[in-house]
């Protein structure tokens, strides 16, 4: 065995107080901080519940439509989105929509500001990229413990879960797609007098949108994939479904709703990736 | 200021530019004489641009030539400080470039320089428009302005009717034409042409050739061009520097830079060129005994014909001008000013500036050599049946 040169038990006093102090201590605050996630989670939930059914389906459908041109997809989208209505599943789907557009609109919102500043400064991405690396593959548990006790159990931690772990692609593929740019046209710009600002704004960042829109894809993909661990602390939707399913050893519940976070995954991926490839041919990159 | 300094619209000087770790410790290392394979093997550093000097006139095309690696973008891209030099200055109508400050640098490179780039360097997310306009909208001119003078431009090369296309629809002659127009919306005094062409088929980039000096018979710009292609060079340059490792061998006019090569290294370039597409009519002339006919008697007649092997006399106005050749009869006594007055004859005559290629056949079926005047109509020498002849077969003139 591993010779006992210290005693870790200290260390791990130390954190455990030091996590005991800020509950008490900042807890208020920090719940406060984190209200205004909170109510744009609530206002999206509310907004899809009180919504008729037909117009989310038929706004899903057109969408996909728009996103694809193909009607194919649009009616498959739709067809899966009814079919959750059959069974029963339909409070839940937007439940977990929500919570998967909330977290992916502040991941946008947090990570291309992030990857945008990441890739102008070398310096600053050696310290982004190991905390991605870190926050994708930390267990989520680990912080969500925490987060349970910072906030109580509820739709606060569940979101910044969620948002922790779904961010790092969209910061790692910003940074890619903007450092990634045809150097040749940014330097016929820069040649032409372009500001640092007109050289991001009007050719860095739409040229690196496509990237970018994979980034956004694989971070809606990552937000589903969080909703039944989300669910646990106290988010509802089809992840709190599946958990029933499992706590009440009832198979088919736990089944259905499964698939209807398989279907959710498909509609969002399929509408992003074609939405991707439709962005790349409009700005002419194919050839690239 | 330095006088030499502002008579030149760029100036160039001791430039210097070494890429990597220790770029000052290079330059020393290849100042006490150690070659650049040696540097680059012992220190990692890449000597781009050694001790460059070269002036560019005003209204001149000023054409870089050099092969691949011989440092001919690293060099160009001092003028505009897209690369900024090791050691040495570049001055632009006398201003250091590199004393500018940053939004000094910017004004300079949206007023007073544009650039065309090998690979063409479009925008590939904006139609023709927008790209021919992106100088002008960098600037903040207001929208419709930046559309009118960017169709404008559109027009003068040639791509009515493709403003709303996007960059990957076009053919390669036709983005660089784009690329054309995109530095010459700016109307700029100084176009920087890096290869502009030499992606280009070689009949597409004989057109563009034409048309880039159709274009500066008009707009007299300072251009700097970069070609790997001595004919491109001769063809396009009023003055060339042959660039070699990065070190300037040789500036001279087409007709130097052919006739008068500095080393063997570019005479072997050389030996290829088909001098009659280059050398103009001027470059192989020679001189023909004249006269003028104010000034004819019988006694300077006879005299001038005995003097010269052609046996010929080529008279002249008072103002200069052509107005006949005096082909003497076979009897001597009819050799009198009066004849040579009654009988002048009358021949075609070939531009000073035009190419061999286009006017020899003139000189070759005519037994009398062909006069040659200038722009003004002066006359200035005359092409004989062997001159057009060894021009004609590459030999050394
Ligand atoms: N950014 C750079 N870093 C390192 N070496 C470079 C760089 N740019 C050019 N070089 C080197 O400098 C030399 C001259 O290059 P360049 O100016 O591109 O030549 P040319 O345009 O005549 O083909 C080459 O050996 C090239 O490898
Ligand atoms: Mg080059």
């Amino acid at each position: 065995m591993f010779p006992d040169l210290m005693d870790s038990q200290n260390i791990r006093i130390a954190i455990d107080n030091a996590v005991d102090y800020m509950v008490i201590n900042w807890g208020d605050t920090l719940e406060a901080l984190a209200s205004p996630l909170l109510q744009f989670l609530n206002i999206i939930e509310r907004g899809l519940l009180t919504t008729p059914w037909w117009l989310i389906i038929f706004v899903l459908g057109a969408l996909a439509y728009l996103s694809s041109r193909k009607w194919t997809l649009s009616a498959g989208v739709m067809a899966m989105m009814f079919l959750l209505g059959l069974l029963d599943l339909w409070e839940d789907t937007m439940k977990t929509m929500a919570l998967m557009l909330a977290a992916t609109l502040t991941s946008i919102v947090i990570g291309m500001p992030i990857g945008i500043l990441a890739s102008h400064s070398k310096s600053l991405r050696s310290i982004i990229l190991p905390v991605l690396d870190v926050m994708q593959t930390m267990p989520s548990f680990v912080y969500l413990i925490p987060g349970v006790m910072l906030f109580g159990p509820g739709k606060i931690p569940a979101i910044l879960a969620t948002i922790i772990y779904a961010v790092p692609p969209l910061i790692r593929l910003t940074d890619l797609g903007i450092r990634l740019v045809d150097k040749q046209v940014i330097e016929a710009v820069e040649a032409f007098g372009a500001s640092d600002r007109q050289i991001l704004l009007g050719v860095r960042i739409p040229l690196a949108m496509p990237t970018i829109m994979a980034g956004i894809n694989q971070t809606t993909m990552m937000a589903l994939a969080m909703v039944v661990i989300a669910s646990m602390i106290g988010a509802g939707g089809l992840g709190y479904q599946v958990l029933q399913g499992i706590g009440r050893l009832e198979v088919s519940r736990g089944l259905l709703a499964g698939l209807g976070i398989v279907a959710l995954a498909i509609i969002f991926d399929r509408i992003t990736q074609a939405y991707g490839r439709r962005l790349q041919q409009h700005l002419h990159l194919e050839d690239k | 200021m330095n006088m030499t300094v502002a008579e030149y619209k760029v100036q160039i000087s001791n430039v210097s530019k070494v890429f990597g770790p220790k770029p000052m410790e290079a330059l020393k290392l290849i100042k006490s004489g150690t070659s650049k394979e040696e540097i680059q093997k012992k220190t990692g550093n890449i000597v781009g641009v050694y001790d460059v000097s070269l002036g560019v006139l005003p209204g001149e095309i000023f054409v870089i030539m050099g092969l691949s690696g011989s440092g001919k973008s690293t060099l160009i891209r001092h003028v505009n400080r897209l690369i900024e030099p090791t050691s040495g200055n570049i001055f632009v109508d006398g201003v250091d470039v590199m004393r500018m400050s940053n939004d000094e640098l910017r004004e300079f490179r949206r007023h007073r320089l544009s650039m065309v780039f090998q690979r063409f360097g479009l925008l590939p997310h904006r139609q023709v428009l927008d790209n021919v306009a992106y100088g002008l909208s960098v600037r903040g001119l207001a929208r419709k302005q930046c559309e009118e003078r960017a169709q404008h431009w559109i027009e003068q090369v040639g791509l009515l009717g493709f403003e709303n296309c996007y960059p990957s629809e076009l053919s390669g002659g036709m983005q660089q034409r784009v690329g054309l127009a995109r530095a010459l919306a700016t109307d700029p005094d100084i176009l920087l042409m890096d290869e502009a062409f030499s992606a280009l088929d070689p009949l597409i980039r004989n057109d563009m050739q034409q048309q880039l000096l159709e274009l500066q018979r008009t707009l007299h710009k300072t251009i700097l061009f970069i070609t790997h292609d001595l004919e491109e060079a001769l063809r396009l340059g009023d003055r060339i520097a042959i660039l070699k490792d990065g070190e300037v061998k040789q500036i001279g006019t087409p007709e130097q830079i052919l006739l008068k090569p500095a080393d063997k290294y570019i005479e072997r370039f050389v030996r290829d060129v088909n001098r009659a597409r280059i050398l103009t009519a001027g470059s192989i002339m020679d001189a023909v005994p004249t006269m003028k006919v104010s000034e004819l008697t019988t006694k300077s007649l006879r005299e001038k014909i005995n003097a010269n092997e052609l046996k010929l006399v080529y008279m002249l106005e008072d103002d200069g001008r052509l107005a006949g050749v005096f082909i003497p009869p076979n009897t001597k006594s009819e050799i009198t000013a009066a004849a040579a007055k009654r009988n002048l004859c009358k021949l075609p005559h070939i531009d000073v500036d035009a190419v061999i290629e286009e006017v020899a056949i003139l000189a070759l079926n005519s037994s009398v050599p062909i006069p040659v005047v200038c722009e003004n109509g002066k006359f200035k020498g005359a092409i004989s049946q062997s001159a057009a002849m060894s021009a004609l077969v590459r030999s050394k003139v």
